[in-house]
């Protein structure tokens, strides 16, 4: 058996409903249309990311892997599921407990604008947090800040500047600072480089791939950008419409995917090799997942669609050592 | 790859000074801005540039009544500005007025401020029901005419200076409590939000610290004109006559004043105060909307 995961999620659900104003449930009563909505960001999700690796999230925008990113990271709940640190329930935690884990996973956002409070200085956006917590003292404080600015690759001179005054690459930088800045052991990168311009993105993606090394830490890297993910991921995990759909080696997965959104994904991803080929495109959009369709929510895009996928939704099961798809095809 | 100084070596520009230098493009604004500024010098300085105490009864000689401008008083001085009806030296009457007008108009400005933004900013981030019942609560404050509110609570309450402000802030919290909702709601939303509720910060931390201070803009810009509306506010009570005491005379009890008298020619009475009310006003409200311009970012070029 392998060692416990890092940071497990265990059927998670995420639940999204708008419910009714007053007016609204006037109008039920009357005999209006239906009643509340909900979105159902995640449907019964699970996933593991083990200590060291890094562990990439692809979908389309949509599927939910935002939602699994903030709800990993302790931003918002899940509806339903648990959440396991190192084996442990984290939301039975209590006490200082909590805090450790809490402050043990960290999340580097997608907008580098709309990330660092525009009041704060950065030495304050980074070290607020560890002198709230008593992880440095006030009067370490200036030293523990010039020290990790200093590693994510910025001048400690800057850092009574406020974050307008730099550029997007700069502005993620501090983002990692201030997630570094607690100390944590897993770190969620949400899109993190999307935002930024392709030559500043590889600048990026190398700082978080020297910090893993210097700082012994793991990545839930999310993003949809399958060049990128091939770079870093170890593993990588694809959903769609809020389902986990594969899941695989990161070599394994680009060799020979396995689900058929997974491989119209990939076929949809450019590559220098095939200059003058027309791509082929999914068909149809991504469903509304205010209604998601019944049974395996690719069916509707589906090549390959018997009847049993209309009705039956296919469970995540092993194809290969290490490898879990979830398609009927595979039991055929 | 790293160290990569790009920008070590320009002058740190704090969003204080870029505003500081915007609020300073517009003339209008800046003059307005120096008018107040004196208004609030001359108020504060009132005892010692003022030849007579107008509250010490026994400076004021009701032989001196209703003198025009220009005539010597009993006691030697000059009244640059005349008299009123009780025989005040109505240059100083106006500073001393000035200065009950001023403060109550900031006193009750940032208690309301204070009060509506605490409340404005729980709404948001609370949500549900608590901040359905306090929108709510705001939507009908805000239906109902100022004045007739702050009537009938002068009414209930009675005369004073404190009662004053207490109706005031009754009146107007409901304003910043609207704006900073408003804010609240969008900032809330922003990543940064998350980022702190990922470190773990307290929510009081979180709203006080993170949110409020990005919600200021906005309640800086109704601060000053609900500042101006105090003091019109204020002034009309007075002049009603619901408002201050005729022992302590705002700039709206001096019209009250000298309102009877303007038939009869005797119009400095109640001229030069309303030119003092004026003038404060329009100065605060030429400021508030240069402010309003500088600070929305919509309206940024």
């Amino acid at each position: 058996m392998e060692a416990t995961p890092l940071l497990a999620a265990e059927r998670i659900d995420k639940r999204f409903e708008r419910r009714l104003d007053f007016a609204g449930r006037l109008a039920v009563k009357l005999g209006a249309a239906p009643g509340n909505e909900t979105v159902h960001a995640l449907d019964g999700v699970s996933l593991a990311v083990r200590r060291g690796e890094v562990l990439g999230v692809v979908g389309e925008s949509g599927c939910g892997k935002s939602t699994l990113g903030r709800i990993l990271a302790g931003i918002m709940p899940a509806s339903s599921g648990r959440i396991l640190w190192q084996g442990a329930d984290r939301d039975r935690l209590t006490g200082t407990e909590r805090r450790t884990v809490k402050l043990a996973v960290q999340m580097v956002f997608q907008d580098p604008a709309s990330s660092l409070n525009p009041r704060m200085r950065v030495a304050d956006i980074i070290g607020e947090a560890p002198l709230v917590h008593g992880q440095v003292t006030r009067a370490e404080l200036g030293d523990y800040i010039d020290t990790i600015l200093r590693d994510v690759g910025l001048d400690p001179a800057m850092k009574q500047r406020y974050p307008h005054q730099f550029s997007g690459g700069q502005r993620q930088r501090i983002g990692i600072a201030r997630a570094l800045a607690v100390e944590p052991q897993c770190i969620i990168a949400d899109e993190a480089v999307a935002a930024l311009d392709v030559s500043i993105r590889a600048q990026i993606i190398n700082l978080f791939d020297e910090l893993r090394q210097k700082r012994d830490l793991t990545y839930l890297f999310i993003s949809h950008d399958l060049g990128i993910v091939r770079f870093i991921a170890d593993r990588v995990v694809v959903m769609y419409l809020g389902r986990v759909v594969e899941s695989a080696p990161t070599s394994a997965l680009f060799a020979a995917p396995n689900h058929p959104y997974t491989v119209a994904l990939l076929a949809g991803a450019p590559r220098l090799e095939d200059r003058k080929r027309a791509f082929a495109a999914i068909e149809g959009e991504i469903p509304s997942p205010l209604n998601p369709p019944r049974g395996c929510h690719f069916h509707p895009r589906c090549p390959h669609v018997m009847a049993r996928c209309r009705e039956e939704a296919p469970r995540l099961s092993e194809i290969a050592p290490g490898r879990l798809s979830a398609c009927h095809l595979n039991q055929a | 790859m790293s160290g990569n100084p790009a920008m070590s070596a320009p002058v740190i520009e704090t969003l204080f000074q870029r505003f500081l230098a915007e609020m300073l493009e517009d003339r209008i604004a800046v003059g307005a801005l120096l008018v107040f500024a004196a208004l609030v010098a001359v108020a504060v300085m009132a005892p010692f540039i003022t030849p007579q105490n107008p509250y010490d009864l026994a400076q004021v000689d009701i032989l001196d009544a209703r003198l025009p401008p220009g005539t010597k008083a009993s006691e030697g001085f000059t009244l640059v500005l005349g008299s009123d009806g009780t025989g005040r030296d109505l240059y100083s009457a106006i500073l001393y007025g000035l200065r009950i007008s001023l403060s109550v108009g900031a006193l009750s400005g940032v208690i309301a401020m204070v009060v509506g933004a605490s409340i404005g900013l729980v709404a948001a981030y609370v949500g549900g029901w608590v901040e359905a019942t306090i929108m709510r609560i705001v939507d009908l404050q805000l239906s109902l005419p100022a004045v007739l509110v702050a009537l009938i609570l002068v009414a209930v309450l009675g005369k004073g200076v404190d009662k004053i402000i207490l109706a005031l802030v009754i009146v107007q919290w409901a304003y910043y409590a609207r704006t900073v909702r408003a804010s609240a709601l969008v900032e809330r939303r922003k990543e940064y939000v998350d980022a702190a509720v990922c470190l773990d910060l307290s929510q009081s931390r979180i709203l006080f610290r993170h949110i409020l201070p990005n919600c200021l803009a906005p309640l800086i810009v109704v601060g000053t004109v609900q500042t101006a509306h105090a003091i019109a506010l204020e002034a009309t009570l007075s002049f009603l006559g619901v408002g201050l005491p005729q022992t302590e005379p705002s700039l709206g009890v001096l019209i009250a004043n000298g309102f009877q008298y303007m038939l009869s020619g005797r119009y400095w009475i109640s001229f030069f105060p309303g030119i003092a009310l004026l003038l404060t006003i329009v100065s605060i409200n030429l400021v508030g909307d240069r402010l309003r311009d500088v600070l929305n970012p919509r309206l940024k070029r």
